[in-house]
């Protein structure tokens, strides 16, 4: 166990089992501890070779805007991670269209390429995977 | 069935730490099988061996204990959540383990189900 690696333990043989994670995040960035903690399991998932998703919903769809600014509350801005997603092949990321539209949000204000999804498909998204974490 | 389960939330201020131990519990009851507890977020507070509610009322820590304890169950916690929160092998209760986040994922991977308790 390394912090290096997010103590990352394999002591039961996972190798070679591929499931489909979705990680539901509902909250917004900031205020509760929740989205930057999801996002630390999704990186950590990541390195397990999973097949993994990221949903955004509800305030949730605040985690990924642009342009964050969190000097004024003295709190680690982490949106620029979600940039790294790509890198460690997480690029299934959709964004419910309902909870951005209400919030007046359109799809150029993410900071990353989302899907654009409704609450329909995004059910379907959700009646497709193994394993669903919600934060 | 082989059940994961995963505990978002501290004792006592939420009730999710209570209903996922009360799901274990029935879930064993009936012949499932629970190969782990992962504690996150604020619910690496469920480990704190510090935990001293009035005696009226119940335990939730010593409570999760004896269940990992009867049937075998790893009680893990994960280590970034603890160590931002003042939990480490000093104040851990006895019958519960920190180790890392892959521990969580590995439990999504090997468990029929991934059952999560939240706000």
């Amino acid at each position: 166990m390394t912090e290096a690696t997010g103590g990352i333990d394999r002591e039961e043989d996972t190798s070679g089992k591929v499931k489909k994670f979705l990680y539901v995040n509902r909250k917004a960035p900031y205020g509760t501890i929740y989205a930057l903690e999801s996002l630390e399991v999704v990186l950590i998932t990541a390195a397990f070779d999973q097949d993994v998703s990221v949903a955004f919903l509800d305030d949730g769809v605040y985690q990924v805007v642009k342009g964050q600014h969190t000097k004024g509350i003295d709190v680690k801005n982490f949106s620029p991670t979600y940039r790294a997603l790509e890198g460690y092949d997480i690029e299934k990321l959709y964004v419910e269209k309902e909870s951005m539209e209400t919030r007046g949000l359109k799809e150029s204000d993410f900071i990353v390429p989302v899907k654009v999804i409704g609450a329909q498909e995004m059910a379907d998204i959700m009646q497709s995977q193994d394993v669903i974490m919600s934060f | 069935m082989k059940f994961g389960i995963l505990v978002n939330e501290g004792p006592y201020t939420h009730q999710a730490s209570d209903t996922a131990y009360l799901f274990a519990k029935a879930a064993i009851e009936k012949g499932h099988k629970i190969h782990r507890v992962f504690f996150y977020h604020d619910g690496v507070y469920n480990s704190s061996r510090l935990t001293e509610p009035p005696t009226d009322d119940r335990h939730i820590v010593n409570r999760w204990q004896k269940l990992g304890k009867d049937h075998h169950i790893d009680l893990v916690v994960c280590v970034a959540a603890a160590l931002r929160r003042g939990i480490k092998d000093e104040n851990l209760l006895e019958g519960f383990r920190i180790s890392g986040l892959g521990q969580l994922v590995e439990s999504g991977i090997q468990s029929d189900r991934l059952v999560v308790f939240g706000d």
